[in-house]
């Protein structure tokens, strides 16, 4: 239970996570994730010490996570390794899905560093700079979901992604107005095209702007601008009700005060049950079971909580992780892994001493998931998507790589049961938990480390565990979470 | 999409234990096929392509009025002659590659292709078009159910996917269409060297045996492993392929120079998907350079190395490429310089045998609301041509298959005489 807890709303358990929590309750493991606040932010301070997951600089720069997006993918695999807020970045990874934004389009805008900035600044990195979208989306990523759509509207990445830039009085553009709409809250077929015209004229004005020396692409940066002068100010009529009191049009308003437009259309979205229903089978999926349809009760009470309580994300994450649903064991191993949560746990369960996250940037691309680079709006293609020959082979290999990184601690580590194969398996399918294997497949096993007669010598350990880890970490069993 | 992913693999497992049950047998199989049947290659131009910017009725007054900063001259276009209804049509200038094969008679362009409400969703237009299904768009792809319908066992390398993902129209019950993005990096490799990396790999093999029906998910995971492992040889001879004509040296010229190679070696591959992204030009889609300018010489360039490669070699008299995007785009543009989503569009179709030629009739692009060949107040281009005709031409026509049995339905009237 306690692994199952781990690999859900985090990414898994190192054997001293295990050892930290052991003797904790289930309701307090769960209480603690989940109100991480009190919990410390200092994982980034341990980036290059030795008892950590290694990073690797480039061409003799230093390490620079909120102006190279190479720096800013190695920085996030660390957090999501190291942080004592395991579900802060398990929900900015969400979040990052559901907001889906890419790197490269905006890069090709303001360059590289900039553009690393928009993606993920730390603030504190640069005296009066704006937080980078998923530095915003941590910071709502259990708060209240219609103040993150709003950020998101504002967000200056979101602005350049869905050409919001360019959306005006005089020339609407519906990009951001349409996928607000399809992708971020209601979900299609629960609005018409007149809507997404009028979604289109809600957020004309909406821009961005560079603040600092525009030449200096280090210490310059983007925050969000409101053009009066851009905004339409007439008024805009949904098919939906905009209002408490039932009211769809939003009113013809001065342009000064033409921001309101966005802040009640946003009200409107967050408050609409479609919205509710849709984030509560989202969070269903990624955190009880996407293998077989979604618990229509469960999902009911996710969605009451959220109406109930001001579109608040922990209330309707507690109502989950409360339930009996979250906790019953049918339910383990029942999500495909995305390829981060695989490579992650498998560094967490293998080890990291010497081992630089650097080394799975390449993996995670042809597995399909680059961080910062959803390859659309609708971000990644989850579930039995992941899976593919090529990615499958990507997967086995990864591991290859990380099992011959990590060669001599898991040969020392199993130095204890090496008196026979049979010994040695129980101990690795324990340390690399899965939904379990057959018999053809734990009779593959040992077969394998009785390929040449057992020995159990040292030489034989440093050759046949490395194996055997990369045959578990790329077995089909393990790619569930 | 992926809830009915799901569905599907909860669906397909019986099927996936026979298919990949002997992939040695299956091999063999595939060779006995040899090289000479005929293959489908199917390009996706992801993003809704604006394909009044492809095919271009330039002499259209309200064309260049609707236009006025993304409009091509009458003078740049590469003039391709006039339609059925006497609209002059021309190619994007960039298409030079393309121009030269309509020349030789073997690109058909299909007009206004599209279905009635079409979604101005890139999600749920590209299902649309995935599933040749306009109500239900959860279910397999019609080259999924075409796979499906070929005799079993079904060689894995029957297909070919290019992408990382397997999209929509390749979704099948019978067959996990290997992904291979690149034939030289497609290998298992080990922490390990000389004999023991063999062993890893013969337990890996005998791991990923075990396809239990009662864990279908479980099943599909290990049968996709089964595939990998079982292709990797034959796809590693792609990976020795030298063309003898320079591709672009982008992602589609790589793409389209493994098909290429994957037609040389003979591995019996029949059909592959190839897509090409960018084309959600909401902004600065430019005219005689910009974005649009760029996306038309990646696909002209491409379509012409890959054509003047296979008939080098005799091979594109077996080859057919059909080229389509899930949406066209709205008619106006829209103050960015660039378009937003709209509807019907055109196909393309091209190959050693295909009857060359323009299809169907343009557009007529005048604001009057009753214009009959535009919809959604004059804004976007009204369908005419059922896309499914066109697949049910490839079907019956090409692939010697039953289009009735893979659509679900008789869209053989009005189809195009392309092939």
């Amino acid at each position: 239970m306690l692994e199952h807890i781990l690999r859900r709303m985090g990414f898994g358990a190192s054997p001293a996570d295990l050892a930290f929590w052991a003797g904790t309750s289930v309701d307090s493991v769960i209480d603690q994730l989940l109100n991480y606040e009190s919990k410390s932010t200092d994982h980034d301070s341990k980036i290059g010490q030795a008892a950590y997951v290694g990073i690797t600089t480039s061409g003799g720069n230093p390490f620079s996570a909120n102006t190279s997006i190479n720096d800013a993918r190695q920085r996030w695999l660390f957090r999501m390794i190291h942080s004592q807020r395991p579900l802060e970045e398990k929900m900015a990874l969400f979040w990052h899905n559901h907001f889906a934004t890419a790197y490269s389009k905006i890069a090709g805008a303001v360059g590289q560093e900039r553009a690393t900035r928009m993606m993920d600044n730390d603030p504190s990195s640069l005296a009066g700079s704006a937080p980078g979208q998923i530095q915003l989306l941590r910071q709502h990523a259990t708060g209240n979901f219609r103040d993150m759509l709003l950020a998101m509207a504002r967000d200056p990445a979101m602005i350049y992604w869905l050409d919001s830039q360019l959306n005006t009085r005089t020339r609407p553009q519906e990009n951001f107005g349409r996928e607000i709409m399809e992708l971020f809250s209601l979900g299609i077929g629960n609005y018409t095209e007149a809507d997404v015209y009028a979604a289109a004229r809600v957020f004309t004005g909406f821009n961005w702007q560079v603040v600092g020396d525009r030449a200096n692409t280090q210490t310059s940066y983007y925050t969000f601008a409101y053009r009066p002068n851009d905004h339409d100010i007439n008024a805009k009529e949904f098919t939906f009700p905009i209002y408490p009191d039932g009211g769809r049009t939003i009113p013809a308003r001065a342009a000064a005060a033409g921001e309101q437009d966005a802040v009640d259309l946003v009200n409107a979205l967050a408050r609409h049950p479609a919205t509710a229903t849709r984030l509560a089978t989202r969070l269903y999926k990624f955190f009880v079971n996407e293998t077989s349809d979604p618990d229509p009760a469960l999902i009911s009470a996710m969605a009451q909580t959220y109406l109930a309580n001001n579109f608040s994300i922990k209330a309707t994450l507690r109502t989950l992780f409360q339930s009996s649903q979250f906790r019953n064991p049918a339910n383990f191993f029942q999500r495909y892994s995305w390829p981060v949560e695989f490579a992650v746990r498998a560094i967490k369960e293998t080890g990291w001493t010497g081992f630089s996250v650097n080394t799975a940037l390449t993996p995670l691309t042809n597995m399909g998931q680059q961080l910062y680079e959803p390859p659309d709006v609708n971000g990644w293609a989850t579930g039995p998507e992941w899976i593919s020959t090529s990615s499958m082979l990507t997967r086995m290999n990864f591991a290859s790589t990380l099992a011959a990184n990590q060669r001599f601690n898991l040969a020392r580590d199993a130095q204890p049961y090496r008196a026979t194969p049979e010994r040695v398996l129980e101990y690795m399918l324990a340390r690399f938990p899965s939904m379990g294997f057959s018999s053809t497949a734990t009779s593959a096993m040992t077969d394998y480390l009785r390929s040449t007669t057992w020995t159990g010598t040292d030489a034989q350990l440093q050759t046949r565990i490395p194996g055997l880890t990369r045959l578990i970490v790329g077995a089909g069993e393990y790619q569930f979470n | 999409m992926s809830y009915s992913r799901r569905q599907f693999v909860k669906g397909g497992v019986t099927a996936f234990t026979f298919g990949f049950a002997a992939p040695q047998a299956l091999c063999d199989i595939a060779f006995a096929q040899g090289g000479a049947a005929r293959n489908l290659v199917v390009v996706y131009l992801s993003g809704g392509n604006d394909s009044l910017s492809t095919v271009i009725p330039y002499r259209d007054p309200d064309y260049i009025t609707r236009r006025p900063t993304i409009a091509v001259p009458a003078a740049n276009v590469l003039q391709i002659g006039s339609d059925s209804s006497r609209v002059e049509l021309g190619l994007h200038p960039r298409l030079t590659g393309l121009k030269s094969i309509f020349d030789a008679g073997r690109l058909a362009i299909v007009q206004r292709t599209g279905y009635a409400n079409q979604s101005r969703s890139h999600f749920t237009g590209f299902d649309i078009w995935g599933t040749a299904n306009t109500g239900n768009t959860s279910g397999t792809g019609w080259l999924g159910r075409y796979l499906d319908l070929e005799p079993t066992p079904v060689d894995p390398l029957i297909a070919w996917n290019t992408q990382r993902e397997t999209p929509r129209p390749l979704m099948s019950r019978t067959v996990g269409v290997p992904a291979i993005t690149s034939p030289a990096t497609y290998s298992f490799s080990s922490p390990n060297s000389g004999a023991e990396a063999g062993y890893e790999r013969t337990a890996q093999t005998r791991i990923s045996s075990h396809l239990p029906v009662n864990i279908p998910h479980l099943a599909f995971v290990n049968s996709t492993t089964q595939a990998a492992l079982g292709t990797l040889d034959r796809v590693a001879t792609v990976a020795t392929y030298r063309p003898a004509i320079t591709y672009p040296s982008n992602g589609f010229g790589q793409a389209l120079t493994a098909v290429a190679g994957a037609m040389n070696k003979q591995i019996g591959t029949k059909v592959f998907w190839v897509q090409t992204g960018g084309f959600d030009t909401h902004a600065t889609q430019g005219v005689n350079q910009g974005a649009y300018f760029n996306l038309m010489a990646t696909l002209g360039d491409g379509l012409k190395a890959f054509y003047d490669d296979l008939s080098a070699q005799g091979l594109m008299s077996n080859t057919l490429v059909l080229v389509y995007s899930e949406f066209g785009r709205r008619i106006s543009e829209n103050g960015s310089s660039g378009t937003d989503h709209g509807s019907g569009a055109n196909m393309m179709v091209l190959g050693g045998t295909v009857r060359g030629g323009i299809y169907g009739t343009a557009p007529i692009l005048s604001l009057d609301p009753s214009n009959p060949t535009l919809e959604n107040n004059a804004g976007d281009v009204k369908f005419q041509t059922d896309f499914r005709s066109v697949y049910a031409q490839i079907l019956d026509n090409w692939m010697g298959s039953n289009s009735v049995a893979v659509l679900g339905g008789d869209y053989r009237a009005g189809a195009p005489s392309i092939l």
